[in-house]
């Protein structure tokens, strides 16, 4: 017989692994992808590859070369980050090769240099987004008209001449008057970056991911709340300098931002009131930014900001203890 | 239904030898027994090599406070007096019995299978005779029942809680005593009540045990103030605090003891030890054991006198260990403990013997901490088991300390958990033992 496995207990362990986590935020975002793919065409498909792809072999890359670790590119997480930096650039022809510098900014500062999954204070795919837009400004304002390629993936658009903008941007330049119709904005039909447009495909997503458990209501219901009330309260001052609320959340990037950017476990805070804290101030500064900013997005930053603050929020609110 | 208030899990139940009625265990050839099978000082050996004795015989005297007395569970001669490394390699004093096959008992013990329910004696004596027949909490930590029930002149109990939760998978032994000894059962409760001098017992039974709540309601029905009180399943209910808490709503604070909320627990197999005890003069020499496991062919529930070694169990109930297995239990497996010498004799405290497959014993690749928060959401005592594996590690000890480890329950939810496979409650055992290290120093 074979010597006898001694361990302390417990002896039994539940099925959950961080790769089950990760591929179940993968599934969340294929609706996203669906819509994107139908409405920006071949080009947003090609991005997301590009970005999946070139995240992983850059972790591979620095573990195997650098780190001198075993690879990890198997549990899910490089895919996560790679499909949201996919969705967070413009989806025209230049960022098929641009994103690959993205996903080196996403995967070695904003993820690898900490030590890899479960290191980084910030979300990697945001650093390499807000990398872009600063380094990049021109081609990540630049937006391809949604609808055009509707449903035809094969029609890549000749050139990137037929450029909309995003609602947001519109209303920067001309004022609240540009604002469209909410229902077309419900289901995606406006100028953004590819994964932020669907407030209905995000929506599909994030209710997977609260049934499987993998997100709580805190942060999304917190972070869009805000955002609601505060934009009300701005706009029920003034209804001709502000925008309404519900254009407010259902534009830009505040759907993907709550649902998938904020929700992110390694970045942000454990317990339940840390994480209602943590939406909060996510809504405040996003739409503190939009209005005040130069920016005409401000979700980026406002989840970056609310990132360095997470140790904090970890220390000042603790679970409550057992017969305290 | 009523369950406790923050945390738990829900393992596989695997309740797989429920239906194994309760067996004999026939008498090995030799037996060890040891002198600490509960939770204190060692007992002393009063025999000496050479001697012949009966079942039942003490052969080993509580000296000190926290101590029980030993009796022989065999008849024979005594081998040898030496120490004995026990199965999980911690050695002990242990008298060694060459077991006579006559099975000879002291004439004291009532072996009749007649019910005897009269009880005329006091809460002192009650407490005395607790202390003489050696009976000790079998729901696992083994300490000695004479000094719970001894409360002390400042505390007053109101509530007996009897634990029949059994919220570890796999183990059936408590099932099976309710389902074949329930009025025994409820005669022990009734002992413990009027010893405590509450006005209600509360029978906790985790509501996927059907059979055993019908059995003790009807039971508990001709008894006075026993209420059988079935609980939502979750894991760690059998945990004192936990149970305390979901059968009264109260909270044994940090630090302090069942009593402090006028609370006695004490589980149902003490009971039925009790009830032997006070009733058929009967010292606590055996308890129900099972042996289980997924992979094995036949599932027992046996009725095992300690000093029988785990390998004599194995060797009677299963023939030899599959070829598969990677672990024996003693316990179950969330809070049992690995037996790494099968050689080693069963305690008073031993409630299984359970067989783990080669693919279920070996523990998963740790990965880096998400930070996801299940193994705070999981703990039962509200603490945050990631911190302390970090502080831990970093030998950040008097942090921990101030984050409460020494509150942890050891009940493995947090590692349970844990989708990076973190050995959580490795870290936190070192570390409580690390911190009070540091709490006796500064005694000093």
């Amino acid at each position: 017989m074979n010597l006898l496995n001694v361990s302390g207990s417990p002896h039994v362990h539940s099925d959950e692994s961080t790769k089950k986590i990760m591929w179940r935020v993968n599934l969340a975002l294929a609706p996203m992808l669906i819509v994107a793919v139908a409405f920006f065409g071949l080009n947003a498909l090609l991005i997301s590859a590009v970005s999946v792809a070139s995240c992983l072999l850059f972790q591979w890359l620095i573990e195997k070369f650098i780190m001198k670790t075993e690879s990890t590119i198997c549990d899910g997480s490089a895919v996560v980050t790679g499909l949201l930096l996919a969705f967070n650039v413009p989806a025209t022809r230049e960022m098929i090769w641009l994103v690959i510098i993205a996903a080196l900014v996403a995967i070695g500062i904003g993820k690898m240099s900490f030590g890899g999954l479960g290191k980084n204070p910030f979300n990697p795919a945001l650093v390499g987004r807000v990398f872009m837009l600063i380094s990049f400004p021109v081609q990540m304002t630049t937006w391809p008209k949604p609808g055009e390629n509707l449903f035809s993936m094969v029609s890549v658009p000749t050139t990137d001449a037929t450029t909309g903008a995003t609602p947001l941007g519109l209303i920067k330049e001309e004022g609240i008057g540009a604002a469209g119709d909410i229902w077309q904005y419900f289901i995606g039909n406006m100028g953004g970056s590819l994964g932020e447009v669907s407030a209905l495909a995000i929506l599909i997503g994030a209710v997977y991911l609260l049934c499987r458990k993998v997100i709580t209501w805190h942060i999304p219901v917190s972070f869009i709340g805000t955002a609601f009330v505060f934009s009300g309260i701005l706009w029920l001052c003034d209804k001709t300098a502000f925008l309404d609320p519900v254009t407010t959340i259902l534009t830009g990037g505040i759907m993907l931002g709550a649902c998938f950017m904020a929700t992110d476990m390694v970045t942000s805070p454990m317990t339940k009131a840390g994480q209602l804290v943590f939406g909060f101030g996510c809504g405040l500064l996003t739409i503190i930014i939009r209005n005040w900013g130069n920016y005409p997005e401000g979700v980026s930053f406002a989840i970056l900001l609310m990132n360095s603050v997470t140790p904090l929020l970890n220390r000042w609110f603790k679970p409550k203890r057992f017969a305290v | 239904m009523k369950t406790f208030a923050m945390g738990g899990v829900h393992p596989e139940e695997n309740k797989i030898s429920t239906n194994a009625v309760i067996e004999e265990f026939p008498l090995p050839k030799t037996a060890v027994i040891l002198m600490t099978q509960h939770l204190g000082a060692p007992a002393t050996p009063c025999v000496a090599k050479g001697d012949t004795v009966k079942v039942g015989q003490l052969i080993g005297k509580a000296e000190a406070f926290m101590c029980a007395n030993v009796h022989s569970p065999f008849s024979g001669t005594v081998a040898k007096i030496d120490i004995c490394k026990d199965a999980f390699g911690l050695a002990k004093p242990a008298v060694y019995i060459n077991v006579d096959e006559n099975d000879v008992w002291e004439e004291s013990i009532d072996r009749t299978p007649d019910i005897v329910r009269q009880c005329d004696l006091d809460p002192k004596q009650i407490v005395d005779k607790l202390k003489e027949m050696g009976i000790v909490g079998l729901g696992g930590a083994t300490f000695p029942t004479h000094i719970k029930y001894n409360i002390a002149p400042d505390k007053k109990a109101e509530y007996l809680i009897i634990n029949a939760v059994e919220c570890e998978p796999y183990l059936t032994s408590d099932h099976r005593v309710m389902m074949e000894h329930a009025e025994e059962i409820c005669i022990g409760v009734s002992i413990l009540r009027k010893c405590l001098g509450v006005p209600n017992a509360y029978i906790g039974i985790e509501n996927n045990k059907p059979e055993p709540i019908a059995v003790m309601k009807k039971m508990a029905a001709n008894f006075e103030g026993i209420i059988v009180e079935p609980l939502k399943v979750k894991y760690p209910q059998g945990a004192e605090k936990q149970l305390i808490n979901a059968i009264t709503g109260r909270c044994v604070p940090s630090g302090k003891l069942p009593i402090d909320v006028g609370c006695v627990v004490s589980n149902v197999g003490t009971a039925y030890a009790v009830y032997e005890a006070i009733q058929k003069n009967k010292p606590l020499i055996e308890n129900i054991l099972t042996v289980t496991g997924k992979k094995i062919q036949s599932q027992h529930n046996y009725h095992v006198r300690f000093g029988t070694t785990y390998s004599d169990i194995i060797a009677h109930a299963l023939g030899e260990l599959p070829e598969t297995t990677g672990k024996v239990i003693s316990g179950g497996p969330m809070m049992g403990k690995a037996v790494s010498n099968l050689d080693a004799p069963t305690t008073k405290g031993a409630s299984s013997v359970l067989v783990i497959d080669a693919d279920e014993a070996v523990r998963a690749t740790e990965s880096n901490c998400i930070r996801c928060g299940k193994c705070m959401n999981a703990c039962p005592m509200g603490l945050e088991p990631y911190l302390f594996s970090a502080l831990v590690r970093n030998r950040r000890i008097e942090e921990a300390g101030a984050h409460n480890i020494l509150d942890c329950i050891e009940c493995g939810c947090c590692f349970f958990s844990c989708p990076a496979n973190k050995p959580l409650l490795d870290e936190i055992r070192l570390g409580k033992n690390l911190y009070r290290g540091i709490l006796m120093a500064k005694k000093k």
